[in-house]
């Protein structure tokens, strides 16, 4: 259903009483920002696939659709998401999934949400109806507003519909699994991915690597007797457990960080359990170190890292601070999107 | 301003610059800036007041500040290869040349990634790290000429966007300097940053945001087979149909290219690529991808094509053979240059389902305004670039040519495309935007704008046009049934 007219009317009676709005969905993902104040703005009402033609690789969906809704009607025609989000147990909505930018396994090999979004529809601060980019996968007129919202958790305005690419299925998925650890897992995966394999996922502990390979059922064969490994008997299983934070790992209730790094960097010299995904470039750290002492270590190998979940009394901020020199552009563009600052104040950043 | 006193203001200005920068780095004489009148879009020609040519990244920050200091527009450089004017220079402000900028400052085969400066071109990324077997995947058609800073400038695309992307997605990291003469760093090295996505706000900006000094792309490992067929067909919506097969079969070609009949005999009597010169269309089919995976595809792209009614069937046997042909489509614009005095390229992009009821009206407004179009086509993307040729030198058809132009574009946005794929907006598609976006968007980009250059110095009069320009040219663009410019006097 198409309830963009009734939204643009809450907004503008936001806008009239100076109150901010907590934008909402099926709140799987509050807890990727900072609590917000406000009057909440229901998004789920405001469902459907507007536009969708297998053979254009291109979905418009409406921005409350249930992110599996979409995915079943992409799996009927053979397609995928290919940043491969999670569907945070079955709840999540797409404009959430664009709105955080969630990528899953596929995120190193095919790209992240915001690689895919191609055009959005958006209710800006003013209460104005937007439109930016297309249903194309090529398109170079005007700013890229469409990325900037991916990502931006609501705070420079109310993503309405989204168009993103999406891709073909592959014909056949393999897991494969060595036994070695971290280092090693970081070396054969760097020499592997400068080898045209066609690897579509990997993950690694002190134990493990596995990795995915998508392709033709000829090309994995082809690989799997190249690499070697040992074969993972329910491979969807494996990953779509970890991409739901089902794996075991997650189980723990303690403080968990997620660190966004170089891949190929050596493990940091931070106490707790790691786990490892997107080659080394998405690292999960359980451990009760202090804030400074984990962003002093990422921020020396130019990555960054969010508390992604335990006690929130701990810290000062989720997202790892913004460089200073950056602050002030990121203050201008929100006042640029929302002057009156009534879309979700302060969720990334107090100011922002 | 007389001849004199634009000297003297010249001179004026030089000595300033001359100040922060050694003495040949700057050039004030008519004949020294003429190489910088226009970029490869040659209709639109003017001088700047000056250019400057820093080489380190310091000078550029001083350069600036200094623009900053006598509010002096900027407008930046590469190789001028662009074909919208980005490049074309303000009568008024200084030419920022970045030709100086021409080193890689680090291959890094571990990480797969390469830092350059914005000078360097674009082949030439990729010829450097050829023997870790890798390269750098968007490969626009001037990539032998066009540099890395530009192709960020404008997201530039290429023949392999639809498997590999555009330019967006395959940097990680830029160094900019912004017009208060800062310099930042936009993304990183790991797989996202926090905060907004500076990074696509960037790609694709066309120099008004700020100015980029540094680039790391990301480079890929070279695939281990590629094969290229050639498809003929008898009629161009056949082949149009065959594209959509080959989509809808679950293959993602590395390059899905279709041209029409003039601009394969313009093609294939420049380069002899061996194209069929009697078919109505051609498709250039790329598979890439492990070698079994390469010839599974191929049996079924071979048999999807002959089920779409391809006339003939031709499959690259030889790396000599598959450059060949693609080098008929890569060189097919100064192809299509050598069979009339001019011609002037489109850039729009549709959804490819809409093709053969594009290709039709094209052909209807070729024949009302006498003008004859040749069409090359991204296909597996739907960006579309007729050629309309037309001769300069006689009276009125250069305006003619610019007004059916302008009509193909309507046409691309009335089907739900846009005015420009890969080329941008610069100066010649001013217009158009007004046909795409209606007011408050328009006023949305100029927000953006101002949160980085508040007095609107870098690349002024691109890209976004003013909301007056709009209301002036009567653009009645009906917006979801609102008039654009509701509150503004119409002319």
């Amino acid at each position: 259903m198409d309830h963009s007219v009734v939204l643009q009317e809450q907004v503008k009676a936001a806008l009239g009483a100076g109150t901010p709005l907590v934008i909402t969905g099926n709140c799987t993902k509050e807890f990727y920002g900072h609590r917000v104040q406000g009057r909440r703005l229901e998004t789920t009402v405001h469902t459907g696939v507007v536009d969708y033609d297998p053979s254009e690789l291109v979905v418009t969906v409406r921005a409350g659709t249930p992110l599996v809704q979409l995915e079943q009607l992409l799996d009927e025609n053979g397609q995928m998401l290919a940043f491969e989000p999670s569907s945070f147990g079955g709840r999540a909505s797409v404009g959430g999934t664009i709105a955080c930018n969630v990528s899953g396994p596929r995120r190193m090999v095919l790209g992240a949400a915001r690689d895919f979004v191609l055009g959005c529809r958006v209710i800006n601060g003013n209460g104005e109806l937007l439109h930016f980019g297309g249903k194309v996968i090529k398109n170079v007129a005007g700013y890229d507003v469409s990325r900037l919202m991916t990502g931006a958790q609501g705070t420079l305005g109310l993503l309405l519909e989204v168009s993103l690419k999406v891709l073909p299925k592959p014909e056949a998925e393999m897991t494969l699994a060595y036994e070695m650890g971290v280092e090693e897992s970081i070396t054969m995966l760097h020499r592997w991915l400068q080898q045209p394999y066609p690897l579509s996922a990997s993950c690694f502990d002190e134990r493990t690597l596995w990795i995915r390979l998508s392709g033709s059922s000829a090309a994995l064969a082809h690989t799997h007797r190249r690499l070697g490994g040992q074969a993972v008997s329910d491979s969807e299983a494996f990953w779509r457990c970890l991409n739901d934070k089902q794996h075991e790992f997650f189980g723990d209730t303690g403080p968990l960080w997620r660190l966004s790094l170089p891949s190929d960097c050596k493990p940091l010299a931070l106490p707790g359990k790691w786990l490892y995904e997107w080659n080394g470039a998405l690292r999960w750290l359980r451990s009760t170190a202090s804030a400074d002492a984990v962003r002093r270590q990422v921020e020396a190998v130019a990555g960054h890292a969010m508390y992604y979940r335990g006690d929130r009394q701990r810290i000062d901020t989720v997202l790892h601070p913004l460089d200073p020199r950056l602050v002030p552009i990121h203050r201008r563009l929100k006042q640029a999107f929302d002057p009156e600052r009534i879309f979700n104040p302060g969720r990334l950043y107090p100011d922002l | 301003m007389n001849t004199t006193e634009l000297h003297a203001r010249r001179e004026k200005l030089a000595r300033e610059f001359q100040a922060i920068l050694p003495a040949e780095s700057v050039l004030y004489q008519t004949e020294d800036l003429r190489v910088y009148e226009c970029d490869a879009l040659s209709a639109y020609r003017r001088l700047p007041l000056l250019a400057v040519l820093p080489d380190t990244i310091d000078q550029v920050q001083q350069v600036m500040r200094l623009c900053r200091r006598l509010s002096l527009p900027v407008v930046a450089r590469g190789a001028g290869t662009g074909l919208s004017a980005g490049a074309l220079p303000d009568t008024q402000g200084v030419l920022l040349g970045l030709a100086k900028f021409d080193r890689i400052l680090e291959i890094d085969a571990n990480k797969r990634i390469a830092r350059v400066q914005p000078g360097v071109r674009n082949l030439a990324i990729s010829e450097a790290v050829s023997d870790l077997g890798l390269y750098y995947a968007p490969d626009p058609s001037s990539q032998i000429a066009c540099t890395i800073g530009g192709n960020v400038a404008e997201n530039s695309g290429g023949v392999h966007c639809l498997k590999y992307g555009l330019t967006v997605h395959n940097i990680q990291q830029l160094q900019v300097v912004t017009i208060d003469g800062d310099l930042l760093t936009i993304g990183g090295p790991g797989p996202d940053t926090p905060g907004y996505d500076l990074l696509a706000l960037f790609t694709g900006s066309e120099g008004l945001l700020g100015v980029i000094v540094e680039v790391t792309v990301k480079l890929l490992p070279k695939p281990e087979s590629a094969r290229l067929l050639l498809a003929a067909f008898d009629q161009v919506e056949k082949a149009g149909n065959a594209v959509a097969a080959i989509i809808a079969s679950g293959i993602v070609p590395a390059g899905l290219e279709m041209m029409d009949q003039m601009a394969i005999r313009a093609a294939e009597d420049f380069v002899h690529a061996g194209y069929p010169r009697d078919a109505a269309a051609i498709l250039l089919c790329e598979l890439d991808g492990t070698e079994a995976e390469v010839d599974a595809h191929l049996e079924t792209v071979r048999r999807v094509l002959t089920e779409a009614g391809a006339t003939g069937l031709r499959c690259a046997e030889s790396a000599e053979q598959r450059r060949r042909m693609w080098q008929g489509r890569k060189a097919a614009f100064p192809a299509v240059g050598r069979i009339s005095p001019d011609y002037y390229c489109m850039d729009g992009t549709i959804p490819r389902r809409c093709l053969p009821e594009v290709l039709r009206e094209i052909a209807r407004l070729s024949s009302e305004y006498g003008l004859p179009v040749a069409n090359v086509f991204h296909a597996g993307d739907g960006n579309l670039h007729p050629l309309i040729l037309y001769d300069a030198n006689k009276p009125g058809e250069l305006e003619r040519t610019e007004e059916m132009g302008g009509r193909i574009l309507e046409l691309c946005v009335s089907v739900g495309g846009t005015i420009t794929g890969e080329h941008g907006v610069g100066l010649e598609k001013i217009n158009q935007m007004c046909v795409q976006f209606n007011a408050a968007e328009l006023a949305q980009f100029h927000a953006v704008k101002s949160a980085f250059d508040p007095d609107g110095l870098l690349n002024p009069g691109k890209a976004i046009p003013e909301l007056h320009r709009c209301a002036e040219l009567g653009a009645m663009h009906v917006h979801q049934g609102r008039l654009p410019f509701p509150g503004l006097e119409r002319f």
